[in-house]
Formats: structure tokens, C-alpha cells, sequence
């Protein structure tokens, strides 16, 4: 990978830190000491499952909101404040820019994760005094909202390559609403004729498919998650990431920077 | 070869939300800069100055026309490592020190990790803010904003700097310190390409010039050979306190100041003046040439261009 990728990539997540995104993580330990102590009051043998249930929900909904605000302000906040003219006179090509940026955001939001992760475990150990074997399967959970994160920020990026922060937000959004309900929207498609049928096939292939990325409630009931299904929602996580950002980088190659 | 070759560059943008009109920015520019130089790109608010600095750097697309720096397309990064840029009105990482803004630039610009420190210690020493090194840009003034731009813009050694108004946001030692840091590139062998509405920066600076407006290039040369391009004028000194009658005739602006008479004639009636005055046998004290100033050619030059707009309208 190129020098400047590294550069910008690392620069991107001193912003990250130094405009104080990582405090979502002061909220998200009092939620979880909230939850904990509540949580062992107010329900008798499905400690564990609420805790589990409770924390990942969260790290979900605070990544994603992250994800979607930050990313559709990477470019064009850049041009906006013209920070973008003395990056772009260097010898820095843009799909070097965009990659950077991408990378630097992706890498703030697994450092964000594994303080919440931390801090859904140690609930976990408050309430149930101790880990079981199942337990394990909580990082797998994480690791796929990792990759739900991965695909948002590449979809803020390529809205935010070309249309205004508003209207990034409400696309970057609405396909995680839409994504978040893939798997019945490609039910539907399945159950639909006709034009209809085409058109909610079409649909339900194109917005990510983040339900399949949710696996909060079986690891909340201590499920195994088969090899394949870790393999097969990489693959997609990385390739649905990777179109995004290869249509980020053609958008943004052809842009004037006014 | 030539530092900087613009072939026909132009800049239209469709303007309009529905229905979309064009928008001449920059009509077609030829333009070459030596190597060495240091030459001023002239214009009012509003002229294409800027547009030609972004089409340059890569920044916006040409709707026509090439351009090459050094020899190469302005697309090549191997030449982006050899230019530097100060935008207008520059805005940087403000969460950044100075320090940290001048590594990331070196880091960007391909300076070795060895050396990387050492150039930007010595950068913020030369622009005045080695005090300030540690201090975040959000509480630095406008006219330290403009010391780190200009840091950062010749941090990594360029061959040809571009400075978009350099001069904007300081006050008169800021002005005359860049002055002299442009003198100092032109020294060191390197070009300058700085744009400007600041004339007498240019008149005491550059080179040569180029005068913009409306997008289209109205005249390229030494400033010295633009203003005598303009027919000039001479002033005249003598004892007295009267006016010949016959002289009236040729002077554009006559008045007596104490014991001495004040002429201004156009060169063209200078002898003629002279004669005139040698016959009523007045003393001449003096005569000199009035200089045009740049400001004087640029602003003649701008009106011809409104007049001529206005008849094609």
C-alpha cells in the first residue's frame, strides 16, 4: 500500500480523536454500568442475554451513527474549508485521498469497538460473575458488526463524493434501515410478479445486506456461527465495501474542486 | 525549456440548477513562464486568476487547452513533487500544531523520515513561528495562517512555487518579509508564479506579468516594456511665474507653485515646449520623464477593455 494512503489514513483518525468522537465511549460505559446494575434487579435467569442483547445493539447504533456522520463529512468537508487544494497540488492521487480517508475512519471505528467490547464484557462478568464457553461467539457478533461499520463508511464516502452532508445522510441512512431488512426484502422479491418481482430482486441485491451481518440475538443465546457463514459475510463485506469505494474513486476523479 | 507552458487552457462551467448555462471562467490562455522567474499574474477580483492557479494544480478539469510544468503533464505526480501551492485564503487541519501540520505536508510530499523534522524545524524558523510550533492552528491569526501556507508551500524544496494572493491577511512587515522570501527562491534558481491585485507588489517584484480580466489575457512583458507601451509624458521646470500663451496649447496640466512654473507635456511636444520657453527666454530648470506606473497601465488597460465589451454589446 502506498506511503500516503498510510499518512492520510493516520491523519484522518488524529481528526477522529482530537474532535472528540471517541467520547461516544463515556456514554456508551455509563449505558453499560446502567445496564448492568439494572439489569441483575430487574430480570431472574436472562441476566446474560439482556446484557448481551443490550451491549451489541448499542455497539451497533453508536458505530453506525459514527460511520454515517464522519463519512459523509470526509470529502466534503475538505472541500468545503479547502484543506483538500494543498493535499491534492502534492504528489497524492485522488483515489489515494479517498482510501486514506476510508481507511482512517474504518480503523477509528475498530478502536471504538474493542473499548465498547470491553466494556459489554466486563457487564458480563459483573452480571454473570464469571464467562461461559459460548461467550466466545460475542467476538464473532463483533467482528461482523465491524464489517457492518466497514460497508457503511464506504457507502458515506461514495454519497458524500458526490452529493451534499444532508442528503448523504438521509442515503446513508435509509440503506442501513433498508439493509438492516435485506433478508425480507429478498423474501418479498421471492413472493413478487412481474415488473415488481425485477424490481424488488434488484433492490434487495443492491442495498447491503446488513441483516445477515446481525447475528446479536443467536450469540445472545450462546448459538455457534458456522465457518462458512464468517467466510461468506467477509467475502460479501469486503467486495460490497470494495464497489463502493471503486464508485467513490471514479466520482471523485472526475470532480472539480470549485 | 520553459517552467511552465499553458496551451490553450480554458474553463467553462455550466451554471444553473434546471436549466444549465455556461459559464466562461478562462478563455482559451497561452502563457509561458521561464525557469528562474518571478512572475506575476495580474487581475481584478473575479478575473480567472485563480481558476488558471486550480487548473494548474490539478484541482479543476480545462474544458480545452494543455498545460505542462517542468516539461510534464499537470497531472504527474513526479512533477507535484517538484511544485509547492499556497491557496488563496489558505484553511488547514486546524486540530493540527504547526509542527504537525509541516510533517504530514513533508510526509505527503515524500521527504525522507530523516530529514523530515529537521526541514520543518528549519521552515517554522524561517517563516517566524518557531514559538508557535507546539501551538494548534485554531487559535493561530490570519496572518499566521498565511506564514504556515507559505511554509508549507516551499517545505519540500519545490522548483516552481505558486502563491494565490500570498500577500492577503499580512500587515507591512508580513508583506515585505514574503517580498524577501521571494527574492530568496528567485536566488536559489527557483520560479514563482504568484497571482495578485496588489500592483505595486508585482511593479517591485516580478519579472514579468501577465494582466487578466474577464477570463482573457490582456497583456504579457516586463513591466518596464508595458508601461512604455503607453505613450508618455514629461514634466517641465522653469523660473517664473507666467505662461507663455503659445505654450497652453501643448501642455496637458500647467501650474505655478512660488517663483517656479510646473509643466506636464506629452513626449511628443517635449521639444516643442522647450523651443517655446528658449524663446520667451525663460530658465529651464528641469526636465523629466514621468513614469507610468503599472498601475496606471493596468487600469488604462482595463478600461479599453470595458470600452471595447461595451461596443460589442
Amino acid at each position: 500500500m502506498s506511503a500516503r494512503v498510510v499518512h492520510i489514513a493516520a491523519n484522518t483518525f488524529r481528526e477522529a480523536v482530537r474532535d472528540r468522537v471517541l467520547y461516544n465511549l463515556i456514554a456508551f460505559a455509563l449505558l453499560m454500568s446502567a445496564a448492568a446494575v439494572l439489569v441483575g434487579q430487574i430480570s431472574i435467569g436472562i441476566e446474560r442475554l439482556v446484557v448481551v442483547n443490550l451491549g451489541l445493539t448499542a455497539v451497533s447504533l453508536f458505530g453506525v451513527v459514527i460511520a454515517a456522520i464522519i463519512g459523509i463529512s470526509l470529502v466534503s468537508k475538505e472541500i468545503e474549508k479547502r484543506t483538500l487544494y494543498t493535499v491534492l497540488s502534492r504528489p497524492v492521487h485522488r483515489w489515494e485521498f479517498i482510501v486514506g480517508k476510508f481507511l482512517g475512519l474504518a480503523g477509528t471505528l475498530v478502536v471504538n469497538t474493542f473499548f465498547m467490547a470491553v466494556g459489554v464484557f466486563a457487564a458480563l462478568l459483573y452480571v454473570g460473575h464469571g464467562f461461559q464457553s459460548g461467550d466466545g461467539w460475542i467476538v464473532v457478533a463483533l467482528y461482523f458488526i465491524i464489517l457492518q461499520f466497514v460497508v457503511m463508511t464506504a457507502l458515506a464516502l461514495l454519497f458524500s463524493s458526490f452529493s451534499s452532508p444532508l442528503l448523504s445522510a438521509v442515503f446513508a441512512f435509509s440503506l442501513f434501515v433498508i439493509g438492516s431488512f435485506a433478508e425480507d426484502l429478498r423474501g418479498f422479491a421471492g413472493m413478487a410478479q412481474g415488473l415488481s418481482r425485477w424490481l424488488a430482486t434488484a433492490a434487495a441485491y443492491l442495498v447491503p445486506n446488513l441483516s445477515s451481518l446481525n447475528i446479536i440475538s443467536s450469540v445472545a443465546h450462546q448459538q455457534p456461527v458456522s465457518t462458512q457463514l464468517i467466510f461468506s459475510n467477509t467475502l460479501y463485506a469486503l467486495m460490497y465495501t470494495g464497489m463502493a469505494l471503486c464508485g467513490a474513486v471514479l466520482v471523485f476523479e472526475r470532480r472539480n474542486l470549485k | 525549456m520553459a517552467a511552465i507552458e499553458i496551451l490553450g487552457l480554458e474553463k467553462t462551467y455550466s451554471v444553473g440548477f434546471w436549466r444549465k448555462r455556461p459559464k466562461c471562467a478562462l478563455r482559451p490562455l497561452h502563457l509561458n513562464v521561464q525557469q528562474g522567474e518571478i512572475f506575476g499574474f495580474l487581475g481584478p477580483n473575479g478575473a480567472g486568476k485563480t481558476t488558471t492557479l486550480k487548473l494548474l494544480m490539478g484541482l479543476v478539469f480545462p474544458t480545452g487547452g494543455s498545460a505542462r510544468i517542468l516539461g510534464k503533464e499537470i497531472n504527474d505526480p513526479e512533477m507535484k513533487a517538484q511544485i509547492g501551492f499556497l491557496p488563496e485564503q489558505p484553511y488547514f487541519y486546524d486540530y493540527l500544531t504547526a509542527n504537525e501540520l509541516l510533517e504530514y505536508y513533508a510526509q505527503l510530499s515524500g521527504v525522507a523520515a530523516p530529514e523530515r523534522q529537521r526541514k520543518v524545524r528549519y521552515m517554522l524558523g524561517r517563516v517566524g513561528l518557531q514559538d508557535a510550533a507546539a501551538v494548534q492552528l485554531r487559535k493561530f491569526s490570519k496572518g499566521m495562517l498565511q506564514r504556515v501556507g507559505i511554509a508549507q508551500a516551499i517545505l519540500h524544496d519545490p522548483k516552481v512555487v505558486f502563491f494565490d494572493e500570498p500577500m492577503s491577511g499580512l500587515d507591512p512587515m508580513g508583506r515585505r518579509e514574503v517580498r524577501d522570501l521571494m527574492e530568496e527562491l528567485k536566488r536559489q534558481g527557483k520560479t514563482v508564479f504568484f497571482s495578485t491585485h496588489i500592483l505595486s507588489d508585482a511593479e517591485s517584484l516580478c519579472d514579468r506579468v501577465a494582466i487578466i480580466h474577464k477570463g482573457e489575457l490582456q497583456g504579457v512583458g516586463a513591466v518596464a516594456d508595458l508601461t512604455s507601451s503607453v505613450e508618455g509624458k514629461v514634466e517641465i521646470l522653469w523660473h517664473g511665474s507666467a505662461v507663455p500663451p503659445s505654450l497652453k496649447g501643448l501642455t496637458a496640466e500647467c501650474h505655478a507653485i512660488g517663483d517656479t512654473v510646473r509643466a506636464v507635456v506629452r513626449e511628443a511636444n517635449q521639444d516643442a515646449a522647450i523651443d517655446t520657453l528658449r524663446r520667451e527666454g525663460l530658465r529651464i530648470i528641469s526636465v523629466t520623464p514621468v513614469r507610468v506606473s503599472l498601475e496606471e497601465y493596468f487600469v488604462r488597460k482595463l478600461k479599453v477593455c470595458e470600452i471595447a465589451a461595451g461596443i460589442s454589446s
